[in-house]
């Protein structure tokens, strides 16, 4: 079996944060997983700005945050890129399997870190009645679909939630000329940051609906309007609240979990900063969801570092 | 005077800011956090701006899409004028973050560029 000091899955923002760091602390013998074409992760397609703030003093696009530490990690020889390599089994003796292009390798690490990212959540997981047409998207495949595939996905556009993806997706779909309908948001206030619902929603004059839900999808082959209700704090209908909205798409922006299938198989635990298994690190948003990147790089750092020192000990 | 309300944008903070503007001119910036939060509040009384970020059509490389930014924001009025201009734009050389892809955009002394690198 190949040996190797650390294995990285994961080449977003927390897992190149992670091997640069890791690097930096004296590790050498870096190999680090991605299962896409490229590194970086969800900022490839995080074309707007506002990474990099508190991180890099200033401000910038999410592939320019990536791109720093792509050249970065490019530019040095002890940290090995294994692209459209997806990992498919870890177990507690720290061994990772991956696949990629024709082949299913097996290594044994020293050390490990997980930087899986996370998912979002999907129409199932809100409980919405009604069809099952085409045209309901989480906001960040909508996202993809635009900035990476350069496809339209839609044209009369509800969005579910507030969350930040859904608010920069209201701004995106807007710029290329769809009509954003509404934004549906069930609690009192949005979700996402103030200055998402500043510059995506209100300098687009998107009307957004605080305490509403959506009670029903209709639509056969494709999505052909939505009934929204008014709810009160506990989220119950306000009768005679119902109006319709007709649209072609609706976007879910209703939250994120840490995807962390691989680490629950292994019967590894999660706790602050590392797992039930000593050598096995988690970090980004398979530990937490985060807010901003920047968070994710200094925290990766961090596990960057103890990675090291449990390696080099 | 007239008080407007803004939430900055410049961090994701987000400072509630109370602006006294007299005669269209501010007066007045409280409630901000730092100096940006002043600057923001004036720009957008006076000529509000926005950075624009979108994509343009890669052709022969290896990303089809290709993300671009203002280098400087823009006026808000010409966001949509701009995003019609990005749309006819097509980019066959390959081409590293930073570089200019229209240089002077729609006159606004102001460059195109690309936020990502296309082989």
């Amino acid at each position: 079996m190949i040996k190797r000091d650390l294995v990285i899955v994961g080449g977003g923002p927390a897992g190149m944060a992670a091997a640069v760091s890791a690097y930096e602390n004296g590790v050498k013998d870096i190999l680090l997983l991605e299962r896409d074409q490229y590194l970086g992760g969800i900022l490839n397609q995080c074309i707007h700005t506002g990474f990099g703030i508190n991180y890099f003093k200033e401000v910038l696009t999410g592939p320019e945050y990536a791109g720093r530490f792509i050249k970065k990690i490019k530019g040095v020889s002890g940290i090995e890129v294994s692209l459209k390599s997806i990992a498919v089994k870890l177990t507690n003796d720290k061994t990772i399997t991956f696949l990629s292009p024709g082949r299913l390798k097996t290594i044994k690490a020293r050390a490990i870190i997980m930087a899986t990212g996370c998912r979002e959540k999907t129409r199932e997981m809100t409980h919405i009645q009604g069809t099952r047409p085409a045209g309901v998207f989480s906001a960040g495949l909508a996202q993809k679909l635009i900035n990476i595939e350069g496809l339209l996905p839609g044209k009369e556009v509800v969005i579910i939630g507030s969350g930040d993806i859904g608010l920069i997706m209201a701004r995106r779909f807007a710029l290329e000329g769809a009509k954003v309908k509404a934004v549906i948001e069930i609690q009192k206030k949005s979700r996402g940051l103030l200055r998402n619902m500043v510059q995506c929603v209100e300098d687009f004059d998107i009307p957004v609906y605080f305490n509403h839900k959506i009670s029903r999808i209709y639509g056969k082959d494709r999505v052909e309007k939505v009934s929204v209700m008014k709810v009160n704090d506990n989220f119950n209908e306000i009768p005679g609240s119902i109006f319709e909205i007709k649209c072609d798409t609706i976007l879910m922006s209703v939250g994120l979990i840490s995807e962390n299938e691989l680490i629950e198989m292994a019967g590894v635990k999660i706790e602050e900063n590392k797992t039930s298994v000593p050598g096995i690190f988690v970090c980004g948003n398979s530990f937490k969801i985060y807010d901003v990147v920047d968070s994710v790089t200094t925290d990766s750092y961090l596990i960057g570092k103890l990675a090291a020192d449990y390696t080099l000990s | 005077m007239v008080v407007r309300k803004f939430t900055c944008i410049e961090c994701p903070k987000g400072c509630r800011l109370i602006v006294d503007v007299e005669d269209g001119k501010v007066a007045r910036v409280t409630g901000n956090e730092c100096p940006k939060g002043e600057q923001y509040a004036i720009s957008e009384i006076e000529n509000p701006v926005r950075t624009l970020t979108s994509t343009v059509l890669g052709q022969g490389l290896d990303l089809k899409m290709i993300p671009v930014r203002t280098n400087k924001p823009i006026p808000k009025s010409r966001i949509f004028e701009a995003m019609d201009e990005i749309k006819k734009i097509k980019v066959k050389k390959p081409l590293n973050a930073g570089d200019i892809i229209v240089k002077n955009f729609l006159g606004l002394d102001v460059d195109l560029i690309a936020t990502r690198k296309a082989e």
